[in-house]
């Protein structure tokens, strides 16, 4: 790309958002701000369970459909551990390791047996979401189960500048997600796993051929895609609630975060998902009605002029 | 590049189990013969059976049967043909194809008539319907227009995240979609004196347009049209270079399947009698993928065999297991077919008869190739780009 198209579509984007930001900061700056924050803590929590989807879809080539259903059993067995034990930690680990087992037992049982048909392994994620997310229901109920913050997050932060106050537990998912982040990041780019599922990414055959097994590459990298979205249930499970259904809205945000943002590529994941967790609670607090048509709008305008999204590489 | 990449990079097909390397799939002298009398006559006498079957059908079923079943897997087999010929013959699968159905069906509840407070124009029901189609086939072609630009996985993503999309539209405006309610009572019109909504009228209704579109498909896969398309399933860059158009091969196919899920998706909302967010949600939208995979998508024939196992399941699940576990149902049924057929009932049938065929002692040739169909992968729409 040419610097003037670079400029050109700098121009072409950055001009109409400075004129709302201007706009918005100078009509009422306290909404402005509010919606701001709101806005990057969904995209926190979107970060997190898309960057499991998008790390398994980058090594296996394989659309995990289930990954919303997972979602939805990390949050509940959070729910149930932190009633159980009082412990918003443990919670946190109990969603982590029951999706990753989720995970790993999928990959190991099923996975396994249909190397490179993508279309099969996506016809059976979406039979296995459909499954789980009914003996979820028959299991657990149709009703709302919401998780209460930890006691030490719990309550609004008072003496802010322009917002004077907002949630703790809201504001630490800002946090929380960027550590996610770097510490994927870090574990992507500076160990011997990572660099094992980066090569695995590249070129899976040369991979096997020096000697690693990728079995197990594979196993661990799904366990970690699937235990990511049983953190973000978890959560999740304190700010949306769980409820049936919620897997479907979180599949769909992972979906558009990773098409928005690129397939397998964790920092693609993280821009998707704020300019996702962004459009969404803007449209929501400026233009109720068509909040979900901005959300389509950015898909469209990405996929016509970058069909594989804003950090996509052909494969 | 993996050892993938390479073959598909190099155009080899990866060789098939059953066929022994180096020898034609048929011997010479029947090969032409056979195909030359399925070409001028294609229709066999089990064809003519099925067919008599269906005519027959409403006179020895009650109307439960004749309403309820027949015409509902009339009409979701209408829908899920369109994404049978998408998939099966252009190697696009889309989970949209509910999405247009639903749209249509709106589209006629909101020109013709609906008893509902948001806006319904009243128009004559030829001209709702003529309009509904005609609008879902434009926003068809601009789903295919949007998705062609994808291949394989990524086409699945997003005509799912188009369709849910949607459904969120239709649920939160209320001034054209009525929000949660959607549009109630959107019949079928009263003509010649006869109310269409009645079983056996609709069930006639409802085979006639499954039967139109059940032969508009079959003779289009052998149109050029449909061989190029299905050329482009197998190898887009290879026609691509013999100077087809993919792009508009592809878009083409999108509107050609979206008039058969208009169609589909009018029948539906009569038979309905409403049409709501519900009934464009992702439940849905899976629902006819679940359909068109439950079949098998060689064959157009595969969306009307999912249909009917899908409604029998969906009305005969109550007797086996709670009423409120049909999904856990159908999904363990989708997961087993998904599972061990790689093409659906019409899969497992294939095989079937190809083991059958050499224990009746029949010819080795005949076996081979329905074994090599029963086992060869279903299409897969990966290419290279």
């Amino acid at each position: 790309m040419t610097r003037f198209w670079v400029w050109f579509w700098a121009l072409l984007i950055g001009v109409p958002i400075l004129a709302f930001t201007g706009w918005g900061l100078q009509d009422n700056p306290r909404l402005f701000v509010i919606t701001l924050l709101n806005g990057l803590t969904l995209a926190s929590l979107y970060f997190i369970v898309a960057s499991g989807f998008t790390l398994v879809f980058g090594l296996m080539r394989n659309v995990n459909l289930a990954h919303g259903s997972l979602y939805l059993l990390g949050g509940y067995l959070g729910f149930f551990t932190a009633q159980f034990t009082g412990s918003w930690l443990l919670a946190l680990a109990a969603g982590f390791a029951a999706a990753a087992l989720v995970g790993l037992a999928m990959q190991v049982s099923i996975f396994r047996f249909m190397p490179g048909q993508d279309l099969r392994q996506t016809l059976v994620t979406i039979g296995l979401s459909i499954v789980i997310a009914d003996l979820l229901m028959w299991a657990i109920g149709a009703q709302v189960h919401q998780l209460s913050p930890p006691a030490w997050l719990d309550g609004p932060l008072r003496g802010l500048p322009v917002i004077r106050a907002y949630s703790t537990y809201r504001l630490s998912l800002l946090p929380i997600g960027i550590l996610i982040g770097v510490a994927l990041w870090l574990f992507l780019n500076r160990t011997r796993v990572g660099m094992m599922i980066r090569a695995g990414v590249d070129d899976r055959a040369m991979l096997a051929a020096a000697g690693v097994n990728v079995n197990l590459v594979f196993a661990t990298t799904f366990a970690i895609g699937a235990g990511l979205a049983g953190l973000g249930g978890v959560i999740g499970a304190v700010e949306l609630s769980m409820v049936p259904g919620e897997d479907t809205r979180l599949l769909l945000a992972s979906l558009v975060v990773v098409i928005v943002g690129g397939m397998g590529s964790v920092v693609g994941a993280a821009i998707g998902a704020a300019i996702l967790g962004l459009a969404e609670t803007y449209g929501l607090a400026y233009a109720p009605t068509y909040s979900v048509v901005f959300t389509f709008v950015i898909l469209v305008l990405v996929l016509a002029f970058r069909p594989r999204g804003i950090l996509g590489r052909p494969a | 590049m993996s050892a993938a990449d390479w073959r598909r990079a190099m155009n080899l097909q990866p060789r098939r189990l059953g066929v022994p390397p180096g020898r034609g799939p048929a011997p010479a002298d029947r090969a032409p013969q056979a195909r030359a009398r399925r070409f001028t006559n294609p229709v066999r006498v089990h064809h003519l059976l099925v067919l008599a079957v269906l005519l027959a059908y409403p006179w020895f079923a009650t109307p439960f049967f004749t309403y309820q079943i027949g015409a509902q897997a009339l009409a979701l087999g209408l829908i899920a043909l369109s994404l049978t010929f998408l998939a099966g013959s252009g190697g696009m699968i889309s989970l949209a194809q509910m999405t247009v159905a639903g749209l249509a069906g709106y589209m006629v509840a909101i020109f013709g008539t609906a008893a509902t407070d948001g806006v319904t124009l009243g128009w004559p029901w030829w001209l709702a319907v003529i309009i509904g189609i005609v609008i879902a086939v434009l926003a068809a072609a601009g789903i295919g227009w949007l998705s062609v630009r994808t291949e394989g996985i990524y086409t699945i993503m997003i005509t799912l995240a188009i369709g849910v999309a949607f459904y969120y539209l239709a649920l939160q405006n209320y001034a054209v979609f009525n929000g949660f309610q959607g549009k109630q009572k959107v019949f079928p019109p009263m003509l010649w004196g006869i109310f269409w909504r009645d079983a056996t009228p609709f069930y006639y209704l409802t085979l006639a347009c499954a039967l139109a579109g059940y032969l508009v498909v079959v003779y289009l896969l052998r149109t050029p049209f449909g061989i190029a398309l299905q050329g482009i399933r197998d190898n887009p860059r290879r026609m691509h270079a013999l100077g087809f158009n993919v792009t508009a091969h592809r878009v083409a196919a999108y509107a050609v399947a979206g008039v058969l899920a208009a169609v589909g998706g009018v029948l539906f909302t009569w038979y309905n009698g409403l049409v709501t967010p519900g009934s464009v949600g992702t439940g849905w939208l899976i629902n006819i993928l679940v359909i068109a995979v439950l079949g098998g998508l060689r064959h157009p024939v595969g969306a009307f065999l999912g249909a009917i196992v899908f409604v029998l399941l969906q009305n005969f699940a109550i007797d086996v297991i709670d009423r409120e576990r049909f999904n856990l149902v159908i999904g363990v049924v989708f997961l087993v077919i998904v599972l061990f057929s790689r093409d659906g009932l019409l899969g497992w049938w294939a095989a079937l008869s190809a083991r059958m065929s050499t224990q009746r002692g029949g010819s080795p040739w005949t076996a081979v190739r329905k074994r090599s169909y029963a086992r060869s992968s279903s299409p897969s729409p990966s290419s290279p780009s």
